[in-house]
């Protein structure tokens, strides 16, 4: 999900760097008034472990594999200040050191993954929490929510920004659709290993579990996250991607949507017209040939989760190929 | 979980680009990329300067045209979404045998494919011509937050160590029999991920101890803070002037002003 340079014009990706250094100034403040600069190191480290996290490829399908974007595991395990610091940090270093995400780009992708993630995150997981037992499984379960949710609210951040600077003219609401429909999916895997990831963590040391500390667990009591856990976060992450394909990316197809109306108030909108593809068997989402319109707008979003994820697969496996030997000796 | 080391990405060298301060090399960096995101997709030529620019600085850094393409695969997922552009973008549309395009999407594709891998490779530049600790102490000289210097140091200086232990446990559990295909198999890997932060937590709590007992007793290290090389900022920012000209020629085309 990282940005690269030319993707949004410019106006828009310096709008982005001033939210993002107002809100990493303020979580600096923040991190300042609760921890000494003692503490420097220590984030440091944590931030080496965001780094590798990213690096990790976790298997999703026959040999396909995704990595996580690790905002709020890293709020859950550190406190939501330290977060937005440490993933800005991972994010510049990604950025100047490894030249992964554009450097004019850079506003924009710590808005949408340390910003956003981190702070929409944390806030799902506060009031989760609220709600269910003072266990570890239920930080388990908050976490797994929260990072869902996160990566939906991350996805949605990019499109608004698609639909302020991005080229092509295409509409917001295909984007939307396309982005966020695709999103809603990889949030559930996102949202699955960041809950064992805590669960693990709170296993071996509950006491470094910051999100549990603040919710008022008692010590050393173990998560519970079994079969049944598990399977019904999926289920219930498959429902809510299929209800946003289903009734809220219709609602964004049919009348302006907040998105395009924020595009048109700022004189950028272009023209959003259907999509090109309004010809082709996904039209509009929904299969021709089938009547019932919402599962045939399942249907589609289904193929086309499907077809993404084949693309990516193979992507994937011609990119994370063995280094060369050149590289390795050097 | 395969793992790419991260020192891979410095490649030691002599040559003009490699002795420059890291002040002014991200300073160039930042400029040419400002002018390349800057320039209207309409405006080919300026795209062909922008890559003869491209193409100076990693003759003079001797870096093998190989390797800098190599580097630019990172950026392949959002290069696939440019693929899409002409095909779902609006407005006008042209007919290519059985194919509708959009006239708008393919200019948008053509800007992200040509903005991306250029800017790309003016990254791949400095990234291979720069030592990470160079970085760091560039940023500090352009007046990035201390603690923000200070702890992409410490995550820089042992981001090997942690890697490594994380090529172990990927190691040992290879050995036991794991497989990594289906997300089922996902649940050790989160296991280990989980253990590695809590080894991560315990080796930053050795490394202050370590340093307290040495009289640390907060703020930035100094090594970090160091001042930068005497500036060089002719001969650094020679090639970005070059290519921010091109981009308000450009402009200046684009406006039909002259």
């Amino acid at each position: 999900m990282h940005i690269p340079d030319g993707f949004i014009n410019l106006p828009t990706s310096l709008g982005a760097a001033t939210v993002a250094a107002g809100g990493v100034g303020a979580s600096l403040r923040q991190v300042g008034r609760t921890l000494r600069d003692r503490a420097i190191p220590l984030a440091g480290l944590a931030a080496a472990f965001v780094f590798v996290l990213q690096m990790l490829n976790f298997p999703v399908a026959a040999g396909t594999s995704g990595h996580v974007l690790g905002g709020v595991l890293a709020a859950v395990l550190l406190g939501p200040w330290i977060a937005v610091v440490v993933v800005t940090v991972v994010m510049v270093i990604q950025a100047l050191v490894f030249a992964d995400g554009g450097v004019s780009a850079l506003g924009l992708n710590v808005v949408n993954m340390a910003l956003v993630t981190v702070l929409v995150g944390w806030l799902v997981f506060r009031g989760i929490s609220l709600l269910l037992p003072r266990t570890g499984t239920s930080i388990v379960i908050a976490t797994m929510v929260a990072s869902w949710a996160s990566v939906v609210a991350a996805s949605v951040a990019f499109v608004m920004e698609y639909a302020l600077g991005g080229g092509g003219q295409v509409s917001v609401a295909t984007v939307f659709r396309a982005m966020v429909g695709v999103h809603a999916f990889i949030g559930i895997g996102e949202g699955l290993i960041a809950g064992l990831v805590v669960s693990a963590v709170l296993a071996a040391r509950p006491d470094l579990v910051y999100g549990a500390a603040i919710v008022g667990v008692k010590g050393a009591q173990r998560a519970r996250v079994g079969r049944a856990t598990i399977a019904s976060f999926v289920l219930a992450g498959v429902t809510a991607a299929v209800l946003l394909l289903v009734v809220v990316a219709p609602h964004a197809a049919s009348s302006p949507d907040g998105l395009e109306r924020v595009a048109t108030d700022q004189g950028i909108a272009g023209t959003a017209v259907d999509s090109a593809t309004a010809g082709s068997p996904f039209a509009d989402y929904g299969i021709s040939g089938i009547e019932n319109q919402p599962l045939g707008t399942i249907l589609a979003g289904l193929a086309g989760i499907v077809i993404t994820f084949l693309i990516g697969g193979l992507v994937m496996r011609w990119s994370s190929r063995r280094p060369s030997r050149e590289e390795v000796r050097s | 979980m395969t793992v790419v080391h991260p020192h891979v990405v410095f490649v030691h060298g002599v040559s003009p680009v490699h002795r420059l301060p890291g002040r002014e090399k991200l300073v160039a960096l930042l400029v040419f990329i400002v002018a390349v995101v800057a320039t209207p997709a309409h405006q080919v030529w300026a795209f062909a300067a922008y890559g003869a620019v491209v193409a100076i600085a990693g003759s003079l850094a001797r870096l093998s045209p190989g390797l800098v393409s190599r580097r630019l695969s990172v950026g392949l997922p959002f290069l696939l979404f440019a693929f899409a552009l002409p095909f779902v973008g609006g407005g006008e549309r042209v007919q290519m045998g059985s194919l509708s395009l959009s006239v708008a999407g393919a200019w948008a594709a053509w800007a992200i494919l040509a903005k991306g891998v250029l800017c790309l490779g003016a990254s791949v530049i400095l990234t291979a011509t720069t030592p990470v600790s160079e970085i760091l102490r560039g940023l500090s000289a352009l007046r990035v937050p201390g603690v923000l210097v200070g702890i992409a140091g410490f995550m820089v200086r042992y981001l090997d160590i942690i890697v490594s232990e994380a090529r172990r446990m990927r190691v040992a559990m290879l050995a036991r029999g794991h497989r990594s295909r289906w997300i089922w198999h996902a649940r050790p890997v989160a296991g280990s991920a989980g253990l590695l932060f809590v080894r991560a937590h315990e080796r930053g709590e050795r490394v202050l101890d370590a340093m307290t007992a040495r009289g640390y007793g907060g703020g930035i290290p100094e090594a970090l803070g160091e001042s930068s090389a005497p500036a060089r900022w002719l001969e650094t920012e020679a090639l970005p002037v070059l290519a921010c000209l091109v981009c308000i020629g450009a402009l200046v085309v684009e406006r039909g002003v002259l």
